[in-house]
């Protein structure tokens, strides 16, 4: 008896019998049409990206680069926070004094469930979709410590900021895909009577400061 | 091989389950409910996507590539899974997919996992294997939860428990979870959700994942969620194991701008689900320490070998047709028998089974084409469904008393003279049941089309009779 991998591959070819002998070539030729790049100015883009993360229900707030520190700790504030974790790349300039940060990129999770929130950077952000997008580099941290918290506030540069989809993944590609979740506001479900409730098991609350 | 598709085997034939479940004002009520709030949604986000067109035209040909190199595929995303860290098996058959999973988490001495939403799990009966062999099934998707507690079945492909409203729901968390108060509010079902679950994330060290996407080049999977629970079930376990249909592979990276633009407004109705994770392999210090990929053919590969219905195998489980299906949207999805309902599961779920199996599927369809209408890879389900309808009748099927007619029908149409003698024939046979130029309660077979509806009557002269009377005989 054959092993499984075996007989299911074997019983593909006998399926696709007849089929063309330049595979790459025929990848290649598939139509992609659709819009691989977008058209907005830099303010539209961002003001879209606004629009539709606060569509999601997660607050938004604008401030210079200069002014981040006084943002953050606004926003902390804002929700009565004032202790967060931080990944350990997340650069010491945009910290505000008044808080209190806390590296976490070890450590149980128990601990990260009863922080009270997370502070992080982002690989990019979608304005036509709202999403931002993490690589879990070293500004971003590891996976858990943005979804075990109840809390996400996420720094958001305006020239990370795109229109399209196409145009955030793909270099999202360059140097190998090891981890990536994209997020499109807090925690979602519309699994009761389709009505889209804010806040399961990710985090409930997320603000973003975009940063210009 | 055995093929299973969940509890198909023993399922009524969808006339009789549609009927009982046509009786069921409450099923019905929220059926409609959500389906229509869904529509709205997607037709919405669909409408502002002046590529819309473009992107279905992309994804259909990056599908329809896949298949026809799905040998190579599958093996480059073993390579790539596996040069990360991963474990790739392969899985004839639903048993065989239910062993190795139950097989791995034994063989690590755990008798819990946490699972994310997984059709594909649902059609092995996984849970039932797991059961057997003592080992707890946690489901966390909020709606598989609400079928898991509530001794349930998934009726719908998105949203598995679309047949319930809140105050059931309510009712079902009471018992389950043993609480003593709680509101009837989303957010208040949504709450004790995340309470009841937290302690599970954080204490089990076993998860099962389905995926959406399987990356050849990169060796990647990718899970499509709202919840955090797929987060939670790929990222906090130590071990996790995700299994998929052989189907679900992709080409590149790049491909999942596709679909990541297709499926959440097709799915939801909204331009992003909140969460997608990707992850290739095993990373140090960020998730599972221990990653195993199951491959499952379960008679992918004979839906793949018939080149007519292969094109079933490139739906991203988006659930828009089950919305649109006016079938689906009167009978809810338990009326099909199969975890795959509405218009896909009509073609899927006989196909993956077997035709013998599952025969009045193919049948639960008007043929209106609204299904094809809003596929976001353009599976032209109405076509599939008449070439398996074919099939069936090659095979013997429907009735013998149904192809005679058939047969009969073909004789008289294909001849004037014929058609007129049979018109005649009916005229005269009519009468026991014509009433003010209708027919009511047919006798035999036609019975069933007079029973809900009337049927005009046959008219005394024809229109060949008129037109031969009024212009004497000779052609204008």
């Amino acid at each position: 008896m054959s092993d499984a991998k075996t007989e299911i591959l074997e019983k593909i070819r006998r399926a696709v019998d007849g089929r063309g002998e330049d595979r790459a070539a025929e990848y290649a030729a598939i139509p992609r049409k659709y819009r691989q790049s977008g058209t907005l100015e830099r303010a539209a883009l961002l003001g879209l990206l606004e629009e539709r993360l606060k569509g999601y229900g997660a607050g938004v707030s604008r401030a210079s680069r200069a002014d981040l520190p006084a943002a953050i700790a606004r926003a902390a504030a804002a929700r009565g926070k004032s202790r967060l974790l931080i990944p350990d790349g997340v650069p010491r300039e945009w910290l505000p004094e008044t808080m209190e940060f806390v590296t976490c990129d070890s450590g149980s999770v128990e601990g990260l469930d009863k922080a009270e929130g997370a502070l992080t950077g982002c690989a990019a952000a979608i304005a036509a979709t709202g999403s931002i997008v993490l690589r879990h580099s070293t500004a971003e941290g590891r996976r858990a410590l943005t979804l075990v918290p109840d809390y996400h506030l996420c720094i958001v540069f305006a020239e990370q900021v795109v229109e399209t989809v196409p145009e955030a993944l793909r270099p999202m590609h360059e140097g190998g895909v090891r981890l990536l979740t994209t997020i499109a506001g807090p925690s979602a479900t519309a699994d009761i009577e389709m009505t889209r409730i804010q806040g399961v098991h990710g985090p409930r609350t997320l603000d973003v400061i975009l940063a210009e | 091989m055995s093929v299973r598709v969940g509890k198909a085997d023993h399922a009524p034939a969808f006339p009789g389950a549609a009927k009982r479940l046509m009786g069921n004002t409450q099923v019905r009520q929220n059926v409609r409910r959500a389906t229509d709030t869904i529509r709205g949604k997607r037709a919405k986000v669909v409408a502002e996507m002046a590529d819309w067109e473009e992107l279905r035209e992309a994804a259909h040909a990056i599908k329809e590539h896949t298949l026809r190199y799905l040998d190579f595929y599958l093996e480059q995303f073993e390579t790539n899974c596996t040069r990360a860290g991963g474990q790739v098996h392969w899985a004839r058959d639903a048993d065989e997919a239910n062993r190795i999973v139950t097989g791995l988490l034994q063989g690590r001495g755990q008798n819990e996992v946490i699972k994310v939403k997984t059709m594909t799990s649902d059609e092995t009966q996984l849970n039932v294997a797991l059961h057997d062999a003592g080992i707890t099934a946690h489901e966390t998707d909020l709606a598989d939860m609400i079928v898991q507690l509530g001794e349930d079945e998934p009726s719908h492909i998105v949203v598995p428990a679309m047949h319930r409203n809140r105050a059931e729901i309510r009712q079902i968390f009471l018992k389950k979870m043993k609480l003593q108060e709680l509101g009837d509010r989303p957010e208040d079902l949504a709450a004790a959700a995340r309470a009841y679950l937290r302690e599970k994330f954080l204490r089990v060290k076993a998860g099962f994942s389905g995926a959406n996407f399987a990356i050849a080049e990169t060796g990647s999977i990718c899970v499509v969620e709202s919840e955090g629970n797929g987060r939670m079930c790929v990222t906090l376990p130590e071990i996790l194991i995700t299994m998929l249909g052989v189907e679900k592979v992709i080409p590149s990276f790049n491909d999942l701008e596709v679909f990541l633009q297709l499926l959440p407004r097709s799915a939801t109705g909204e331009r992003m689900n909140p969460y997608n994770s990707i992850w290739t392999g095993v990373t140090a210090g960020d998730g599972p320490r221990e990653f195993h990929v199951v491959l499952l053919d379960n008679n992918r590969t004979g839906v793949l070998a018939d080149k007519e219905a292969r094109e079933t195998l490139d739906c991203i489980r988006c659930g828009a047709c089950l919305n649109a299906c006016p079938v689906y949207r009167q009978t809810g999805g338990h009326a099909y028998g199969s975890i795959y309902s509405g218009p896909i599961g009509a073609i899927l779920s006989p196909q993956l089974q077997g035709m013998e199996h599952s025969k009045s599927l193919p049948y639960a369809s008007s043929l209106c084409g609204a299904c094809y209408e809003v596929c976001p890879v353009k599976i032209d389900i109405p076509e599939i469904l008449i070439h398996l309808r074919g099939k069936l009748v090659e095979s013997g099927y429907p009735p013998l008393a149904e192809r005679v007619a058939m047969k009969a029908a073909a004789v008289a149409l294909a001849d004037g003279d014929r058609l007129a003698a049979a018109q005649k024939l009916a005229r005269l046979c009519q009468w026991p049941f014509e009433h003010e130029g209708q027919l009511r309660n047919l006798p035999g077979m036609l019975g069933g089309w007079t029973a809900f509806r009337d049927l005009a009557a046959i008219p005394k002269e024809s229109f060949r009779d008129w037109w031969a009377a009024r212009s004497g005989g000779k052609n204008a």
